[in-house]
């Protein structure tokens, strides 16, 4: 390992936002990767928790992620961003708006946002988002949400990456044979219903739940969370859920003596 | 090192109290057009939180489009927040209503290059490509 990416990964370890930076670069460019600059051992120790965020462009993804911040950061724990926009399929290029929701954390030393474009990826993501997460996790960060691009029916590939996949829809999403279809659905941890403030949420919730409750096959009930991301409404009951998803998870872990049988 | 040329990373933001973002959401859509990955955080940045995301997102280049008057204490601030952070190969470059004389100590003070009303799309990317220093990760 040359010299400079030493130094880059002794700076992260030591706390250093530029070395981040600069090593998520790096895994992004695909000049290096995690396991050639990482010892391994160093990642197995932690405890974190990595969350997805996804679905339909404009469902409100990345204020929800903003309202997420506010409840990890009330809890004193640190968090990573991976927000991901397209890459222009015409020039390669990419606007990354993301972070335009989450102003308010940008000079909060314990929230680090990284936007990422697919960079001809597929799923709403880029294939260096594994190595992104890693990098966060040798960081130090307590939770890590990764936000995808704006997603359609069937991009899925998020399902592998989080421990917790949350979907999010709008009330206009159709009706309960859309959520029958495979795709989005079938990977859902949590269910949100955003912007429910809007004529017929109810309705949709419901059908949603109505799907999901003859589908069981984990264990786990999936459930249907209604938010106004914009007002901050629903954010802590979204929260308490995932907590919950997360205590599941932990008790169902192969070798964990709470499994059953 | 592969042998695709990676997108140039660049953060346009717009510091201080001024809501025009016409322009800066103009050339934010002409550089993707031209193949960048653009940053936009939107109107009412500080200096501070513009450094930070330019620190965080390892951008190349920082664009700062100011018509509110106040160009002569913010672009200069970016300026030294990012030489302070060990960041001064940051390529600086600012747009907006500012007069000849300011463009002249903004340029003594870190700011690259001024583009005022009717500057060409092309004079400022190639001006961008021309001058970027570091890639990705590599200073």
């Amino acid at each position: 390992m040359p010299d400079h990416i030493r130094e880059l990964v002794r700076g992260m370890l030591n706390g250093s936002q530029n070395s981040l930076a600069q090593l998520i670069s790096l895994v992004e460019n695909d000049e290096w990767k995690v396991d050639d600059i990482l010892d391994k051992d160093r990642l197995a120790l932690r405890e974190i928790w990595r969350l997805g965020i996804t679905g339909p462009p404009g469902a409100g993804k990345s204020t929800l992620v903003t309202g997420l911040v506010k409840e990890i950061r009330g809890k004193g724990l640190s968090v990573g961003i991976i927000a991901v926009d397209p890459s222009s399929a015409v020039s390669g290029g990419a606007v990354l708006g993301d972070r335009i929701r989450m102003q308010q954390y940008f000079l909060d030393r314990k929230v680090f946002i990284r936007s990422v474009t697919t960079r001809g990826s597929y799923g709403g993501l880029s294939k260096s988002i594994p190595d992104i997460i890693r990098l966060l996790e040798a960081f130090g960060k307590d939770i890590i949400m990764v936000e995808t691009a704006g997603v359609g029916q069937s991009e899925v590939a998020i399902k592998g990456m989080v421990d917790t996949v949350i979907v999010v829809l709008t009330p206009e999403g159709g009706d309960s044979i859309q959520f029958m279809k495979a795709g989005l659905i079938e990977i859902a941890d949590i269910v949100v219903v955003n912007k429910s403030d809007r004529v017929s949420s109810d309705i949709f919730a419901s059908e949603i739940m109505g799907v999901l409750s003859i589908n069981r096959k984990t264990g786990w009930q999936v459930p249907v969370i209604n938010t106004q991301a914009i007002n901050g409404i629903g954010i802590e009951s979204l929260y308490q859920e995932i907590e919950k998803h997360q205590k599941f998870l932990e008790m169902t872990r192969p070798g964990s003596s709470n499994m059953k049988s | 090192m592969k042998e695709r040329e990676r997108p140039i990373r660049i953060l346009i933001a717009k510091p201080g109290l001024d809501g025009h973002d016409r322009g800066a959401k103009a050339l934010t859509l002409a550089l993707r057009d031209k193949g960048m990955e653009v940053i936009y955080t939107g109107i009412r940045q500080t200096p501070e939180s513009i450094v930070q995301t330019a620190i965080q997102e390892d951008v190349e280049v920082v664009g700062l489009s100011s018509l509110a008057g106040a160009h002569n204490y913010h672009f200069p601030r970016v300026a030294e927040l990012l030489a302070e952070g060990g960041n001064s190969d940051v390529l600086i470059i600012g747009g907006g209503i500012i007069s000849e004389e300011d463009v002249a100590s903004l340029k003594e003070k870190g700011i690259k290059e001024i583009f005022g009303p009717g500057a060409r799309t092309e004079d400022i990317v190639n001006f961008i490509r021309q001058n970027v220093k570091r890639g990705g990760g590599q200073k």
